[in-house]
């Protein structure tokens, strides 16, 4: 199936697709915006500092998503032998890292009210930033690098070191004493966070999510148009 | 099915991912002193030796233990097993309050004297509108 794929029917989605997910994102980032900013009640205890949550919580939860993403298209791209997931991880790659930094500045900014400090080395933030290094590797691998075999190779081996971080982001909050609260949201068990904070929540992370569909649609429109100018039909 | 190479190149990925997993988990055991940010006060208790670097200490501002004389700030931090005195003058963050978490930084005089430079507000993962938790405390 994608050792046949044509380049040109994908194309042909590639680039309409951007301007209906353009729409939604416009429609989804205004309520989600209305609805945070202006519709939820403050907390009891931050007040109007928590509403940098539905920005700085969906910026880092898509930086975790994409990365597992380019690395499970990395290595099955390795494993299979598929030039074109090696693209598509490519694709993905600016908006998750873009994510990335977002977290790490609205982090920042949301820890100097409440925590009273820009910045500490605790084991969330630290490893939240060694994601963000991984993230310039791989982006500075597409750069240096110009021959395919040799960037699919060297992406692979960063994608599989950086993985191994993510789990020590999700889990770091649990296993040592940080300065970062515990997740509010648990998929098993109850969530502790209110359910009118909740809903706002979510409606920002679909929008952030639409636009990094948007941003990989453009990306990989543009890497589609490199292969047609060389002529190859296939990859 | 697949091919030998494929097989190979899956059982390749795998091995790598393990021992690079293995290996990192090794590193963080063995470095747990310096990856956590803070000690509970029972933790600071049992130090053997009298530490004179700076070092930091989190629990909860123990109820009715802040007091202000000379604009200098007092309070106890508690991890409801043993509790330190602590000492400080300068700025405090906003969510310091009695009842609530935190981390002070500085430097340990004795076993239950914290004379700390800098105090850190830390909240929890508990976020809700004040009309809820007002009515949860009313329960």
């Amino acid at each position: 199936m994608f050792k046949h794929f044509e380049p040109n029917k994908i194309f042909s989605i590639t680039s309409k697709a951007p301007r209906y997910v353009l729409y939604l994102l416009v429609i989804v980032l205004t309520i989600g915006l209305i609805e945070s900013l202006l519709l939820s009640p403050e907390d009891y205890l931050q007040s109007h500092t928590v509403r940098i949550m539905y920005v700085h919580v969906p910026a880092a939860w898509l930086a975790l998503g994409i990365f597992s993403s380019i690395t499970f298209l990395s290595i099955t791209g390795y494993i299979f032998k598929l030039k074109n997931f090696f693209l598509i991880a490519k694709s993905l790659a600016p908006s998750g890292f873009i994510f990335n930094i977002i977290a790490l500045v609205t982090g920042s900014i949301w820890g100097k009210p409440t925590w009273g400090t820009w910045w500490a080395w605790d084991a969330r933030i630290t490893s939240m930033l060694i994601l963000a290094l991984f993230y310039l590797m791989f982006l500075m691998a597409w750069r240096i690098y110009d021959k395919k075999e040799q960037v699919f190779k060297i992406t692979s081996i960063i994608t599989v070191l950086g993985i191994i971080n993510v789990p020590i982001i999700k889990y770091s909050v649990d296993w040592w004493n940080t300065l970062h609260q515990p997740a509010s949201i648990n998929i098993l068990s109850k969530s502790t966070i209110h359910s009118s904070m909740l809903v706002p929540l979510l409606i920002m992370t679909a929008a952030f999510a639409l636009f990094s569909l948007l941003i990989f649609l453009m990306k990989y429109n543009t890497e589609l148009i490199k292969i047609k100018n060389k002529g190859l039909d296939r990859l | 099915m697949y091919g030998r190479k494929v097989k190979l190149r899956f059982f390749f990925v795998f091995l790598i991912i393990v021992t690079l997993s293995l290996t990192v988990f090794l590193i963080l055991k063995s470095l747990e002193e310096n990856v956590i940010y803070f000690k509970s006060p029972s933790e600071v208790k049992v130090l053997s030796e009298k530490q004179q670097k700076k070092i930091r200490i989190g629990g909860m501002v123990k109820t009715d233990s802040i007091s202000i004389v000379n604009k200098e700030l007092s309070f106890v931090i508690t991890d409801f097993k043993s509790e330190i005195n602590v000492v400080y003058s300068g700025l405090i963050p906003n969510l310091f309050e009695e009842g609530k978490g935190v981390v002070a930084e500085g430097f340990l005089k004795d076993e239950n004297f914290f004379s700390a430079t800098k105090i850190l507000a830390k909240h929890d993962e508990n976020y809700m509108p004040p009309e809820v938790k007002a009515a949860l405390e009313e329960k």
